[in-house]
C-alpha cells in the first residue's frame, strides 16, 4: 500500500476493485464503511459481483471478469477527453503523458460497454466521480493480480490515480490489499526467487556481493524458480526434492489434479506445519512447527507495518519454532546459523536490509513501524511517493486490453471466479478446526445468479456438478442477488470441493501469477435439494 | 493541524484541538469522566447521561462526550448536583439489571459494576418492575442476555456505523424498550457476519462470547499483545491465556491499526491452536509408505541427508522451498537464507500470488 | 344584493367525531327533498368544540346564526324553521351574529389571529383563503421584501416559537439563513401529541393554506430548498387538506420553481409520523424524517447548522407558521401591539377537562387564566369547583386556583411551574385527585418515552410507580423525597425536553398540594375520594329513600336494605366501582 489504513478513511471517493473487501479483509472495509456512515466517503464498486461493499457505493460497475483494463481505460479515456484529470501533478511528477493519451483514447465508454458490459453512462460518471474528488484512493487485491493480465491491471491502476494526482496524498493512493498475515514480510524477506531480503536483485552483483560477505558463501546468480513453475519443473523431473513451510499447495495451487501429480513425483518432501494438510500428506518428512501464538517475531502487514508478535503459550508436544527447525537443518547440512532467538535474526535482518535497518524486535511494539525505516530512531513512512516516486519522475504505463486464458464458449458457458469467503482462510487449516467457524461455514458453495439458476434448473441448495476443461467438483449450489448472469463463484478454502481442480495454470507472464478469477465451466444439477 | 484551545478542566489548565470534545480532552488530561454509552468507534451517542458535566456559562449541563470544546472554556466534571445525577442514574441502572455479578461473565470487565463500586452504590433505591427475557443462544458464538442489556446502544451503533451489517436495533419504548433483530430472527437468519464487534462494545454481561464462557476471570487471566494470524491487515489482538491455553480474544481500543476492531476470524477462529489434530512430532515416512513417528535428531539429520544427497548429486538447483506468508519474517528470512546460502539455489518462493 | 342563503357544517375531525357527516347527509337529502335553493359548505373548527355539530346558516334578511349540539333528528325542524319558515329555531342556538347570546362570550373574549380564518372559510377551497388575504404576505416577501427584511420583520414582530419553547422565530431563521449547505430544509412540525390539544389539527383542518404560506415565507427568509411538514398520521383529515393545499399551491405556482418569478423555489412534502410523541422533538423528528427511528440526540450541533441529512434545517410549529402571512401582511408594529413585553401576539389554546365551554380559545398573550378558563370558556361544569389547571400538556405544570390571576406569557407561566407548552389547558374540579393525576400524565410520557436515555427511560418509571403505590395506598414515608429526588434528577439529566419536563406535573402538584400527596400516604386518604383503594363508600340514613336504585345496579350484591328503609354498603365486599354513587338521585351516598 503506498498509505495506511488510518489513512484510508480519509478519501472523498474509494474505488474498490478486485476486492470483495468486506469477507477478504473486514477490518478495511469498516474504515470505509464507517467513512461512508460518517457522510465523508462515496464508493465506486468495480467488480463482477455485488459484494457486500456495493451496499454502500454510489456507482457499481459489474465489469465481464478479466476485462478491468478496458474498464480502467475507459475511465482514463473519459477523464482525459472531459480534460479533468490533474495536470498540474501530470506535468510535475510524471512522464509518459502522451503515450497513455493515445494508448486510451480508443477505450471510449461506449467500446469499454462491448467488451465488458459495463454500461458507458454508468463509467463516465464513476470516471468523473474519482476524477472529481479532492483526494482519492483505490483499494485492489486478488481481483485484480489473479489474471494473465495482472500486471497490466496493476499497471493500469497506478495509471488512473496518477493521471489524477491521488499519489503521494493522505487519502489517497494505489493500496493492494495483502491476503495474508506476512504475504509483505515474506516477499521483504526475500521469500522470492529473485531478490535478497529489501528488493535486492539476486542479479545484481552488488547485492551479491553484500550478502555473500555477510553470509560467508558463494550465492547462486540467476533468479530461481517461482511457485507456479516449480510445480511444472516438478513433473518434468528437474526438481528432486522440495521442502515446504507452512503452506498447503495442494489446495491452493491451480490446476490442482496436475499439482498433485507433480508433487507426488518429488522424490523428497519435507512439510513444515501444524496440521497434518493435504500437503503434508503426501510428505517423506513431517515437522511440527507452531503457531503465531506460541512465538515471537515480527509481521509486516499490508500496510509495510513491522509489528511485533508475542508468544502467549507453549507449543503443543514437541512442536518447534520454525525458525529452529531450519537452524537446525542448516547445522546438519554442515551451515552454522548462530541464532539463538529472534532477536538475533532481527539483527541480522537489520544488517541487510536497509528498510528494516531501524526497527530491532524489542522496541516495536503492538503499533509497530511502517517501512522504509532506515535507522533506529526513524518514525517510518505512512505515505509512499510523498515528493517524489522511487525513479524520480512517475511513469505512466499504457497497457492494452487482452482477453482473459479462456473465454466461456459453447462446451464451457459460464465464467469461473474464485475467492474467498469470510468466516474461512485460505486453505481452511487453521479456520475449519474452528468448530463455531466450521458450523457457520460449514461446506463449498457455488454462486449463481438468479438467471443462470432458471436457465440450468439449479435451486438454492441443490447439488450441482462444476467441470471445466481441467476438472470437475461437486458442490451445493447457491443461488443469490450477489451474482450476476454469466458468472459462477467458488470458494477455494474446501479440500473436500476443492476449487482449484477447476482453475488453470495460465499465468501472468511477468510475475507468474495463474488467473484463478476467469476459468470457463459448465454446470450440471446432480441433486435436488429436495429429492 | 486543526487550532489549539485552551481549556480549563476541574481547576487544570489543559490543551486541546477545535472539534475535540470535552471528553477527549479530559481523557488526554488524565481526567476521568464516568461514561457507558460511549466508544471511541463509533459517533458520540449521548444516552447514558453519566458524562454529564457543568460547563461555566452554560444553562443545562452537557454531555463531555458529545459537547466539542471551545476556546476558554470552564468545565466541572465533578459536583454534588453531577455526582448525585451519576448515582441515581446507576441507581435507575440497578434497579432493572440482575445483580447476579457472582456468575457474571462480565464481572471483572463489566463498567455497571465499575461504576457502582466508583461511586459506592450497593444497591438500588429504586425498587420496581423488572424484565425478563428469554436467554438467546440461537447461534455458536455470541449469547445475548437481555435482561443485562442497558440499553446504551453501543451494539446497535456498532453493527450500524462499523460494520455496515445493522443486524440490532431498538424495538418498543419507554422502560420496555429492548434491542432486536429483524423481525426478532436468530442471528443466524439475520445479516449479523459474527465479527462480535457487538460483544466487544457491550459494556456489560448483555453480549458475551460463548467461547470463552466459564474460561475464566478477567484477573486469572494473562493477556499477551501480538497480530492476527488471518489476513494482511495486521490486527493487533490480546490473548487472554489460562493454563496454557487461549481462553479469549480481544482488540485493546487504544492501539493497532484495527482500534479495537476485530472480525469474525480474529476474535472468534483461534481453536485451531489448542486443537488436538495438531502435529505433536516429526514424522518419518518407512518404507511401507505410512508416515510413522520420528526423533527430532532422525527427522532433522534425515532432511538433511537426503537434501545434500540430491544437491550433491543433481546440483543445487533440484531442490526448491516454499517459505510461508504465515510465518514470521525472522522465519521467511532464515528459509530462504538456507536455501540461497546452505542448499546454494535461488528456487525459493511463497504464496504471495494464491 | 340577493345572497344565495348557505349552509355551512363544521366538519373538522371534532365535528365529524360528534357526528358531522350523519348531519351533513341528512342536511343534503332535507334540502333536496324540499327542493329549497340552498348551498351546502362545510368548514373547520371554529372553536365551539363544546357545542359539536354546528351548523351555520346564512339567509338574506336574517342574521347568520350558529346552532350547537345539532343531531340527524333535529335537521328536519331546523330547515323547516329556518330555511323555510324564516325564524330562528331558539332552541339550538348558539350565536346570533351581532346580537348578545350566552355562548358569545366565548368568541368575543378572544383574539383571533392563527384561527383568523377557521370556521370561516371551506378549507379545501383556495379561492375562499385568498378571497381573506391569503397570499398576500407570501406576494408581498417574495416580491417586495430581501430574505433578511422578512426575517428582521418577524424579528421584530416579536414571533416566538409556539410550539413550546418559545425560541424567537427571527432569531432562529437567522441562524439558518447563515449556515451553510448545498440543500436546506424547512419543517413544519404538526406532531401535536399531548392529551387535550388540538389547536394545530384545528388550523391544519380549517385553514391549511396560512401554515404552508407560512412556510414559503420562512423558507424565502432562510434559502430554503425543501419543505416537509411532518403531521401525525392520526390527523388523516389534516394530511388530506394538507396534500390538497400543497396541489393548489403548486398549481398556482406559490410552490415548485421561481415562485411568483422571484427565482425562489420551494417544495413541500407532507411526511406522516407513526404516533410517537417523543417524534415533536426536532432531533428525533428529523430522525424519523430521514428513515430512522425517533430518537432524540444532543445538541449542540443545532438543527440550523445539522439537521436532516445533515444539512442546515429549520423547524417551527404549525401555530408559528399560520402567524407568518399576518405579520408580513399587516406588518411587525401591528403584531407587536399585541401582547406583553417579553410575549407578543396571541396564543391558541384548547380548553378541554371540566371547563364548561371547552374548545379553542385563541388570546392575546398576557390574558390572565382566570380570563382564558372563566371568561372564554365559561367556568366550571356542573358548578363545582375549579381545583387546577395542567397548562402546557404532560410537560406542563399543574396551577392552583391562588394563581389563577396568573398572565399567560412566557415569563410568567414557567415562573408559576408550568410552561406554555403547545398550549394544551386541561381544567380539574374538586372531584380529581392530584396525585392520580400526575399519575395520569406520568403514564403518558412513560409509555412515550423513546428509551433512549436511562433518566427518562427508568427515572420516570420509577416515578410513576411511587405515584401507583401511593395511589394505591402503599405510599411509605419517604416516597416524597424519592419523588423530588427522581424529578429533579430526571429534569436535569435527560436527554430531551420529554424527559426534561415529564417530571414537571409531579414538581407542581407536589408544590402546591403536597397535602394531597399526604393525605395518601399517612392516612391512607385520597381528599378528593377518587382513589379506589383509599375510599369506602357509605349510605347516610338521612338521605336514602330506599329505592332500591343502588341494590340493583351493585355488580357485587354489597348494597343491602328493606324497600324505604335506608340501605347499608357492605364495604368488606364492596368493589369500589362507584356505581351507586353515580347512580343515587338522593346524594346519599358518600365516600369517606
Amino acid at each position: 500500500m503506498t498509505n495506511s489504513i488510518e489513512d484510508i478513511g480519509k478519501a472523498d471517493v474509494t474505488v474498490i476493485i478486485g476486492s470483495n473487501t468486506t469477507e477478504a479483509h473486514p477490518i478495511i472495509s469498516m474504515e470505509v464503511i464507517k467513512s461512508v456512515k460518517a457522510g465523508r466517503t462515496r464508493v465506486i464498486v468495480i467488480d463482477p459481483r455485488n459484494i457486500m461493499m456495493t451496499q454502500f457505493a454510489d456507482i457499481v460497475l459489474n465489469q465481464r471478469p478479466g476485462t478491468d483494463v478496458a474498464v480502467l481505460n475507459g475511465m482514463m479515456s473519459w477523464i482525459i477527453k472531459k480534460g479533468v484529470y490533474d495536470r498540474r501533478f501530470v506535468k510535475e511528477r510524471t512522464e509518459g503523458f502522451e503515450e497513455l493519451k493515445k494508448a486510451v483514447e480508443k477505450y471510449t465508454p461506449e467500446y469499454v460497454e462491448k467488451i465488458s458490459g459495463v454500461p458507458a453512462a454508468k463509467l463516465k460518471k464513476a470516471a468523473e466521480l474519482y476524477a472529481g474528488a479532492e483526494k482519492a484512493n483505490i483499494l485492489y487485491a486478488m481481483g485484480i493480480t489473479q489474471h494473465i493480465t495482472g500486471t497490466d491491471n496493476v499497471m493500469a491502476v497506478a495509471d488512473l490515480a496518477m493521471l489524477c494526482g491521488f499519489l503521494g496524498i493522505p487519502g489517497g493512493g494505489v493500496n493492494p490489499l495483502r491476503g495474508q498475515n506476512n504475504v509483505q514480510g515474506a516477499c521483504d524477506m526475500g521469500a522470492l526467487p529473485e531478490v535478497y531480503s529489501g528488493y535486492q536483485r539476486v542479479d545484481n552483483e552488488d547485492a551479491r556481493r553484500r550478502m555473500e560477505y555477510a553470509w560467508g558463501v558463494s550465492l547462486p546468480d540467476m533468479p530461481g524458480l517461482k511457485t507456479t513453475e516449480m510445480v511444472g519443473a516438478a513433473s518434468r523431473g528437474e526438481i528432486r526434492a522440495m521442502y515446504v513451510m507452512g503452506e498447503n499447495p495442494m489446495v491452493s495451487d491451480p490446476d490442482l489434479k496436475h499439482a498433485r501429480a507433480a508433487f507426488k513425483k518429488l522424490e523428497f518432501l519435507v512439510v513444515q506445519d501444524i496440521f497434518m494438510t493435504e500437503t503434508a500428506e503426501l510428505a517423506d518428512v513431517v515437522l511440527p512447527g507452531v503457531t503465531f501464538a506460541e512465538k515471537n517475531g515480527t509481521f509486516t502487514n499490508t500496510e509495510r507495518r513491522v509489528q511485533r508478535v508475542q508468544k502467549a503459550v507453549e507449543a503443543p508436544g514437541q512442536a518447534r519454532e520454525d525458525w529452529r527447525i531450519i537452524r537446525d537443518i542448516a547445522k546438519n547440512m554442515g551451515y552454522p546459523m548462530k541464532h539463538r532467538d529472534i532477536s538475533d535474526i532481527n539483527k541480522e535482518i537489520s544488517a541487510v536490509t536497509g528498510s528494516y535497518a531501524g526497527m530491532p524486535w524489542e522496541t516495536l511494539d503492538a503499533c509497530g513501524i511502517q517501512w522504509p525505516c532506515p535507522e533506529i530512531g526513524h518514525p517510518g513512512t505512512p505515505v509512499l511517493h510523498v515528493c517524489e516516486f522511487t525513479r524520480g519522475k512517475g511513469r505512466f504505463i499504457p497497457v492494452e486490453f487482452r482477453e482473459p486464458a479462456e473465454k466461456a464458449d459453447k462446451q464451457y458457458p459460464l465464467t469461473l471466479t474464485t475467492g474467498r469467503i469470510l468466516t474461512h482462510f485460505h486453505t481452511g487449516s487453521m479456520t475449519r478446526r474452528c468448530a463455531p467457524l466450521e458450523h457457520l461455514a460449514p461446506r463449498a458453495e457455488a454462486e449463481f445468479s438468479h438467471e443462470d439458476a432458471e436457465k440450468y434448473g439449479i435451486g438454492d441448495g441443490d447439488l450441482v456438478e462444476l467441470s471445466t476443461r481441467r476438472g470437475k467438483v461437486q458442490v451445493a449450489a447457491r443461488v443469490t442477488e450477489r451474482m450476476n448472469p454469466g458468472v459462477v463463484f467458488l470458494p477455494f478454502h474446501y479440500a473436500e470441493s476443492p476449487a482449484n481442480v477447476l482453475t488453470s495454470v495460465a499465468l501472468d507472464p511477468v510475475c507468474k501469477i495463474p488467473e484463478f478469477k476467469v476459468s470457463a465451466v459448465r454446470v450440471k444439477k446432480k441433486r435436488g435439494v429436495r429429492s | 493541524m486543526p487550532e489549539e484551545l485552551r481549556v480549563t478542566i476541574d481547576g487544570k489548565r489543559c490543551s486541546g484541538r477545535r472539534g475535540q470534545t470535552i471528553l477527549e480532552v479530559a481523557e488526554e488530561n488524565g481526567i476521568w469522566i464516568p461514561t457507558l454509552c460511549y466508544d471511541p468507534r463509533m459517533a458520540p451517542y449521548g444516552a447514558c447521561r453519566l458524562c454529564l458535566v457543568e460547563v461555566e456559562g452554560a444553562r443545562a449541563l452537557m454531555p463531555a462526550c458529545h459537547a466539542e470544546i471551545t476556546p476558554d472554556m470552564v468545565v466541572r466534571t465533578e459536583n454534588k448536583r453531577i455526582n448525585s445525577i451519576r448515582r441515581t442514574v446507576i441507581e435507575l441502572l440497578l434497579s432493572d439489571h440482575p445483580v447476579d455479578c457472582m456468575t457474571c461473565e462480565s464481572a471483572g470487565s463489566c463498567r455497571l459494576q465499575d461504576l457502582a463500586y466508583n461511586y459506592g452504590v450497593k444497591e438500588s433505591s429504586f425498587k420496581g418492575e423488572t424484565h425478563s427475557y428469554h436467554l438467546l443462544d440461537d447461534n455458536p458464538l455470541i449469547e445475548r442476555d437481555l435482561d443485562k442489556c442497558i440499553l446504551c446502544g453501543r451494539c446497535v451503533r456498532i453493527c450500524e456505523e462499523v460494520v455496515g451489517a445493522g443486524v440490532y436495533g431498538f424495538v418498543a419504548r419507554g422502560f420496555d424498550s429492548i434491542v432486536s433483530t429483524p423481525y426478532d430472527h436468530p442471528l443466524e437468519e439475520s445479516p449479523c457476519l459474527f465479527c462480535g464487534q457487538c460483544v466487544s462494545t457491550c459494556p456489560v454481561g448483555a453480549l458475551t462470547s460463548k467461547l470463552s464462557k466459564g474460561k475464566g476471570r478477567p484477573w486469572e487471566l494473562k493477556q499477551t499483545d501480538t497480530v492476527c494470524p488471518y489476513c494482511g491487515v495486521g490486527c493487533t489482538l490480546t490473548l487472554w491465556t489460562r493454563d496454557n491455553e487461549v481462553v479469549n480474544v480481544t482488540a485493546p481500543v487504544d492501539k493497532g491499526v484495527n482500534r479495537g476492531n476485530l472480525c469474525i476470524k480474529g476474535r472468534f477462529g483461534w481453536q485451531y491452536i489448542s486443537s488436538s489434530e495438531r502435529l505433536k512430532y516429526p514424522m518419518i515416512r518407512g518404507k511401507d509408505g505410512k508416515l510413522r513417528k520420528a526423533t527430532w535428531e532422525k527427522a532433522i539429520s534425515t532432511v538433511a541427508e537426503r537434501l545434500t544427497e540430491i544437491v550433491k548429486e543433481n546440483g543445487p538447483d533440484a531442490v526448491c522451498g516454499l517459505a510461508s506468508a504465515r510465518c514470521t519474517n525472522e522465519e521467511n528470512y532464515l528459509f530462504q537464507k538456507f536455501m540461497r546460502a546452505v542448499v546454494g539455489t535461488n528456487n525459493v518462493d511463497h504464496c504471495a500470488r494464491l | 344584493m340577493s345572497k344565495k342563503t348557505r349552509v355551512v357544517v363544521g366538519l373538522a375531525t371534532c365535528g365529524i367525531a360528534a357526528g358531522g357527516v350523519s348531519v351533513m347527509d341528512e342536511l343534503r337529502r332535507e334540502i333536496k327533498k324540499r327542493k329549497l335553493n340552498v348551498e351546502l359548505a362545510e368548514t373547520g373548527c371554529i372553536g365551539y368544540c363544546f357545542a359539536e355539530v354546528l351548523v351555520e346558516v346564512e339567509k338574506a334578511g336574517m342574521p347568520k346564526v350558529t346552532y350547537g349540539d345539532i343531531t340527524t333528528k333535529d335537521v328536519p325542524e331546523l330547515v323547516e324553521t329556518h330555511l323555510v319558515q324564516r325564524k330562528i329555531w331558539r332552541e339550538k342556538v348558539l350565536l346570533i351574529e351581532g346580537r348578545k347570546t350566552a355562548e358569545a362570550d366565548f368568541l368575543k373574549r378572544q383574539k383571533r389571529i392563527v384561527l383568523r380564518n377557521c370556521g370561516l372559510i371551506d378549507p379545501e377551497s383556495m379561492r375562499d383563503y385568498m378571497k381573506k388575504g391569503g397570499y398576500e404576505g407570501l406576494k408581498k416577501a417574495l416580491t417586495k421584501m430581501a430574505p433578511e427584511e422578512v426575517r428582521a420583520e418577524v424579528l421584530a414582530a416579536g414571533l416566538r416559537g409556539r410550539g413550546g419553547a418559545g425560541f424567537p422565530t427571527g432569531q432562529k431563521w437567522d441562524f439558518c439563513a447563515r449556515a451553510e449547505g448545498a440543500d436546506k430544509y424547512i419543517v413544519c412540525n404538526a406532531d401535536e401529541g399531548d392529551p387535550g390539544a388540538f389547536m394545530d389539527r384545528s388550523v391544519l383542518e380549517g385553514d391549511p393554506h396560512a401554515v404552508i404560506e407560512g412556510m414559503i415565507i420562512g423558507g424565502y427568509a432562510i434559502g430554503a430548498t425543501h419543505g416537509y411538514i411532518y403531521c401525525r398520521a392520526e390527523y388523516p383529515l389534516a394530511v388530506k387538506r394538507l396534500r390538497l393545499a400543497i396541489r393548489e399551491a403548486t398549481r398556482k405556482r406559490f410552490l415548485g420553481k421561481n415562485i411568483l418569478g422571484s427565482g425562489y423555489s420551494l417544495d413541500i412534502i407532507v411526511k406522516e409520523g407513526a404516533g410517537a410523541f417523543v417524534c415533536g422533538e426536532e432531533t428525533a423528528m428529523m430522525a424519523s424524517i430521514e428513515g430512522s427511528r425517533g430518537m432524540p440526540l444532543p445538541r449542540p450541533p443545532f438543527p440550523a447548522n445539522k439537521g436532516i441529512w445533515g444539512m442546515p434545517t429549520n423547524i417551527n410549529n404549525v401555530e408559528t407558521f399560520a402567524n407568518v402571512p399576518w405579520i408580513i401582511r399587516n406588518g411587525a408594529r401591528k403584531y407587536a401591539a399585541i401582547g406583553t413585553g417579553g410575549s407578543k401576539g396571541t396564543k391558541v389554546f384548547c380548553l378541554t377537562g371540566k371547563v364548561r365551554r371547552g374548545g379553542l380559545a385563541e388570546v392575546a398573550m398576557g390574558t390572565t387564566l382566570r380570563d382564558v378558563i372563566f371568561g372564554v370558556g365559561g367556568g366550571i361544569k356542573e358548578g363545582r369547583n375549579f381545583k387546577a389547571v395542567q397548562i402546557g400538556g404532560p410537560s406542563g405544570g399543574c396551577l392552583p386556583a391562588a394563581l389563577l390571576d396568573t398572565p399567560v406569557d412566557y415569563d410568567s407561566l414557567p415562573a408559576a411551574g408550568a410552561i406554555m407548552g403547545s398550549g394544551g389547558m386541561v381544567i380539574v374540579d374538586d372531584t380529581t385527585c392530584m396525585v392520580d393525576l400526575a399519575k395520569y400524565f406520568l403514564t403518558f410520557t412513560q409509555m412515550e418515552s423513546c428509551g433512549k436515555c436511562i433518566p427518562c427511560r427508568v427515572g420516570t418509571k420509577r416515578m410513576l410507580e411511587v405515584l401507583i403505590r401511593i395511589c394505591e395506598g402503599r405510599g411509605v414515608p419517604g416516597d416524597i423525597g424519592l419523588l423530588e429526588r427522581l424529578a429533579y434528577d430526571v429534569k436535569d439529566a435527560s436527554l430531551c425536553a420529554l424527559g426534561g419536563t415529564a417530571p414537571n406535573p409531579v414538581l407542581t402538584t407536589l408544590r402546591y398540594f403536597k397535602d394531597e400527596y399526604k393525605a395518601h400516604i399517612f392516612d391512607k386518604k385520597c381528599p378528593a375520594g377518587l382513589c379506589v383503594d383509599l375510599v369506602t363508600f357509605h349510605i347516610e340514613p338521612d338521605k336514602c329513600t330506599g329505592c332500591g336504585v343502588c341494590v340493583r345496579n351493585c355488580p357485587s350484591d354489597s348494597i343491602t336494605g328493606e324497600k324505604k328503609e335506608p340501605h347499608v354498603i357492605d364495604i368488606e365486599t364492596c368493589i369500589r366501582c362507584r356505581e351507586c354513587l353515580r347512580r343515587c338521585r338522593f346524594d346519599a351516598v358518600y365516600t369517606v
